[in-house]
């Protein structure tokens, strides 16, 4: 049974569009007030040191020198724990990732703020500030920093041990355990057991613009902000916190986003420009460097995972067992719980028990990147599951299918799966053209890999008021990341009956629209959707008792489909309705506000060709096809776009980036030259496929699509490597001097 | 009467069973009943009269952003997971 | 403070005017001095294209240009693509081809794919691919980027020429 949309489905153009392709479209960077100073940030060249004195004078008295800040500048966080929206984590230490009090953690921590006239003037004082540091030993791998006499971050920190504090300080946050059944004796009837430890490095989120912000504290006490982000609530609600100010006195206006991935929810510089500004009492542009940005905002955890899956001879998985160690940087806090909530959720397993561990070390503190801990676990699973079905001689999307998750498995925490798409993925990949097409040539190997991301709720608020010509202003404040203003926009209406181009969306700043939370989690069309959806039933609810007034009918006997309201013999248009709204009583607005239950995760697959050259160990991908279950796609295109776009950084995660870290802790490559991000000349046309197992639980069966296609490509890529040059990969990337080493001792070893 | 999942964590306390009944209208007035059969379970489930904020409630596999107050129909199935920070 | 220096240029078809410091680079100049923010910072070291700009027939990439290089030089910043108020066919293709997600690169695309065209009015898919090797795009995987070019191309040749 399929519901016949009128403009669900549809490719209209974005409403942003012509704003985007002139360069009219203002970026966090690209705003300009009058009298703006301009900041700079001076980070720590050591990993891990004391702060002994901070002497600004010299950079004070530089001409052109406005403000010089530092954490002293701050208000106190004493002991307050706070909840920004991440679950609860001492102030201090949000407080501590904006400026450094103590103690640096990282290389590229914050130190001191600078404001100037120029940039360039605030960058030579910022290298007038006098920093005295007691360099201490580092620590670089959660193995390591796990380690009895690893050096300490925080003397504060006392690991959580199974849910309980231990009073033992270490670096290791927490240890939480998820199990079901009886692992050993699922073991025990298992005729294959494989079992293998990986390695994952860090890798960055890698949006093209750098985090920027500039804030005005003005002459009433009032915080302004205009900024990059993924939620202009989540900067108000930070800024205020740290600030110690109440949260309505502080505005945020988000402008458009070059970017995010997750790693633009974290807070790094607003509550430093406002100091800045509130000390020069002018307002105060902050913008990060490349180096910057990658040095001191937040990558994704490094990572140490063991897999070990058991199954019967005929390929029924009995048991299974994970244990993932995740580095969380400098502040607790890595995504380990949605990695273990992840690591076997695609598949129906009764014996699991899955162990993660929160891992402090000398870098970055992490910050989310789509569908974070997620793509590290699949690496592993679905590296051990490709061994298994080699080792059973069962193909390996039918292994997949035999055990695949479906309504009403239980994943290792426990949950059950309501409604998914899991068994249709694997379907819709079995019967893909590109798996149907066989791979013929020496050196190339094809490789499949699944993965699951269970996608976020959260707050949304959504107003829409009807102009007198039919169209409709619709504002919501959930910054527009990859067209979520035209899928909303979309999603009202038709609702309402009336075209796309009748709705006019607008992404509002913190004061102008109500509570929302990030765009990220792949909750925007979902969510925010939803919050249009109701605003605009809000709306014909209320045009309909108009119209009732007009025919002096009751409002519950007319009826409204595709823009025409109908009663007895009586019908109007929304746009003739609309010019009669002073005459029946005035403006109508529409409103919502949502929390909803009822998201639901998506399933995703890849199935990957690749070449590997024997002599360079470089490989190279011939054909991608990437499959998800969107529920209902509202924007195709959007849809399309979004897998590829995670299966481009899903690539470039699996073949070459990584954080080059040396001895000391410094990071190497902190250039796009050397961080090594996927260009056009990479990659091929990437084929997507989507599926729609609706979800129940919105009105138009909308999954979130934005993480789960970046969950299996390397594990995918990983597989079809094996395929191509015998060789199975322990470590991401695989890039070719890894490839090369790892043909090499498969060489070396063998008999000649 | 609904069902509760019991995490791993918290099975020491409840002899080592998975799936215990309770009864309770609401989150709260359910785990206190839990307490009652089990003693020290309350504890670990809330501090300071609201829900640990590592601890999400889910009802038949919907996660509750409501938390204690959140109502329990008869029948259901009640979870209490570890909240996943994130979902970004 | 440095002593500015008077930098006389064309852009987008106009004279312009602006003064600088001898350290600032082309697309500081553009961005803070001459008010034109369509053209992006993204890594500041010639890295991610996103800065990209035609300077003299050629595209460059403005944050390794220094702005007092501009004088007597012609420059085409995004700005300058459209026709009055009708889209060039490139702009029309990348909204057509939903060839864009955050958007922050596509200046630097389009003028690189502008570019593109006055050397080659036709190329193939992979000749787009290697001229767009030097501008990064973390959001699209390049697909429809790549469609979008190819299909503008498809169209009359003398209407994308410049």
């Amino acid at each position: 049974m399929s519901t016949q949309y009128t403009v669900l489905g549809t490719r209209p153009i974005r409403h942003d569009g012509a704003d985007k392709v002139t360069g009219r479209a203002l970026y966090g960077a690209d705003i300009h007030l009058a009298g703006l100073l301009h900041g700079f940030v001076l980070r720590s060249p050591h990993a891990h040191a004391r702060i002994v004195r901070i002497d600004t004078s010299k950079a004070e008295a530089l001409p052109g020198v406005k403000a010089v800040v530092t954490a002293a500048d701050l208000p106190e966080a004493g002991d307050r724990i706070v909840d920004l929206g991440e679950g609860e984590t001492p102030l201090s230490y949000i407080r501590g990732n904006v400026l450094a009090a103590g103690k640096v953690l990282y290389q590229g921590h914050a130190v001191a703020g600078v404001a100037a006239v120029s940039a360039h003037v605030a960058e030579e004082a910022a290298g007038l500030i006098e920093v005295d540091y007691e360099v201490l030993p580092c620590v670089l791998t959660a193995p390591d920093a796990m380690k009895e006499g690893a050096p300490i971050l925080h003397e504060d920190l006392v690991t959580k041990e199974l849910g309980e504090k231990t009073g033992q300080v270490s670096n290791v946050a927490d240890h939480f355990r998820f199990s079901l059944g009886d692992l050993k004796a699922g073991f025990d009837q298992a005729d294959v057991i494989v079992e293998r430890t990986f390695d994952t490095a860090t890798v960055h989120q890698g949006y093209i613009e750098p985090h920027t912000c500039t804030v005005l504290w003005n002459n009433d006490g009032r915080v302004q902000v205009w900024c990059s982000t993924q939620g202009a609530f989540v900067v108000r609600d930070t800024t205020a916190c740290i600030l110690d100010l109440p949260v309505s006195r502080v505005k945020v206006t988000p402008m458009e986003i070059g970017g995010g991935f997750g790693g633009k929810i974290p807070v790094y510089l607003e509550p430093t420009a406002a100091l800045l500004s509130k000390k020069s009492g002018r307002p105060v542009k902050l913008t990060m460097s490349r180096r910057d940005v990658f040095e001191a905002s937040g990558p994704t955890p490094g990572s140490h995972i063991t897999v070990k899956i058991g199954a019967t001879r005929d390929g029924k998985f009995v048991a299974g067992e994970a244990s993932l160690a995740y580095e969380a940087g400098a502040y607790p806090g890595a995504m380990v719980g949605p990695g273990a909530m992840c690591i076997l959720a695609a598949y129906d397993i009764p014996n699991v028990t899955v162990d993660g561990y929160d891992v402090v070390v000398n870098k970055p503190s992490t910050a989310a990147y789509r569908a974070p801990g997620a793509t590290n676990a699949a690496f592993a699973t679905e590296t051990v599951v490709d061994e298994i079905a080699e080792k059973l001689g069962i193909d390996p999307l039918e292994l997949r299918l035999k055990n695949a998750a479906v309504e009403g498995t239980r994943r290792a925490d426990g949950v059950k799966f309501r409604r998914i798409g899991c068994v249709e993925v694997i379907e819709a990949m079995k019967n893909s053209e590109h798996y149907k097409t066989p791979l013929e040539g020496p050196n190339r190997g094809r490789g499949v890999a699944i993965g699951y991301w269970f996608n976020a709720g959260l707050p949304s608020s959504c107003t829409i008021s009807v102009s007198a010509d039919g169209g409709v202003n619709l504002v919501e404040g959930s910054t527009d990341i990859g067209g979520t203003r035209t899928s909303i926009a979309m999603q009202a209406a038709e609702v309402l009956g009336i075209p796309v181009e009748k709705v006019q969306p607008t992404v509002a700043d913190t004061d102008s629209v109500g509570f929302t939370g990030v765009t990220g989690g792949s909750r925007t069309t979902f969510a925010t959707g939803m919050a249009a959806h109701d605003a605009a039933q809000d709306v014909m609810r209320q045009l309909k008792e108009r119209a009732a007034l007009l025919w002096e009918v009751d409002a519950s006997a007319v009826e409204a489909q595709h823009g025409v309201f109908r009663s007895n013999g009586h019908s109007i248009t929304f746009q003739e309705l609309a010019e009669k709204l002073d005459a029946t009583g005035g403006p109508v607005i529409g409103r919502a506000a949502v929390n909803p239950k009822g998201v639901g995760g998506s399933f995703s697959g890849v199935i990957v060709d690749v070449e590997v050259d024997p002599e360079t160990g470089k490989t190279t991908i011939l054909r991608f096809t990437s499959i998800q279950d969107a529920g209902k796609a509202i924007h195709p295109a959007y849809v399309e776009g979004q897998m590829q776009g995670g299966s481009a950084q899903g690539i470039g995660w699996a073949l070459n980036e990584e954080y080059y870290m040396s001895a000391a802790g410094t990071m190497m490559n902190s250039s796009l030259l050397d961080y090594r991000m996927p260009t056009s000349l990479d990659l091929p046309m990437i084929e997507t496929i989507i599926v729609e197992v609706p979800n129940p639980g919105h009105p138009f069966g909308v999954r979130g699509v934005g993480e789960a296609n970046i969950v299996p490509p390397p594990g995918a890529i990983a597989n079809a490597i094996y395929h191509a040059a015998g060789v199975r990969m322990e470590r991401l990337p695989m890039n070719p001097p890894a490839v090369m080493e790892a043909i090499w001792q498969k060489s070396s070893s063998q008999p000649s | 009467m609904a069902k509760v999942f019991v995490p791993t964590l918290l099975r020491e306390l409840t002899g080592g069973q998975t799936e215990v009944e309770a009864d309770g209208a609401t989150v709260r007035l359910l785990i206190e009943d839990l307490d009652r059969r089990f003693p020290g379970l309350g504890a670990r489930l809330t501090d300071g009269g609201k829900l640990r904020t590592n601890i999400s409630v889910a009802i038949d596999g919907e996660i509750s952003p409501l938390g204690l107050i959140e109502k329990v129909p008869p029948g259901s199935e009640v979870h209490f997971v570890t909240a996943i920070k994130g979902g970004r | 403070m440095h002593k500015r220096v008077q930098v006389n240029t064309t852009i987008n078809g106009e004279p312009a005017e602006f003064l600088c410091e001898p350290r600032q680079s082309l697309l500081e100049c553009l961005r803070d001095i001459v008010g034109l923010t369509g053209t992006k910072e993204g890594c500041n070291d010639g890295n991610c294209g996103a800065c990209t700009v035609i300077l003299d027939g050629r595209i460059v990439t403005s944050c390794l240009v220094l702005g007092v290089e501009a004088e007597g030089a012609e420059i085409t910043t995004i700005e300058g693509i459209a026709r009055g108020n009708k889209l060039h066919p490139l702009q029309q293709s990348f909204l057509e081809n939903a060839a864009l997600q955050c958007g922050i690169c596509t200046p630097g695309f389009i003028i690189a794919a502008k570019a593109l065209f006055d050397e080659n009015p036709h190329p193939n898919e992979h000749e787009v691919r290697a001229w767009l090797a030097n501008n990064l795009c973390r959001c699209t995987g390049y697909d429809k980027i790549v469609r979008a070019i190819m299909q503008a191309a498809d169209m009359n040749v003398e209407e994308v020429k410049a």
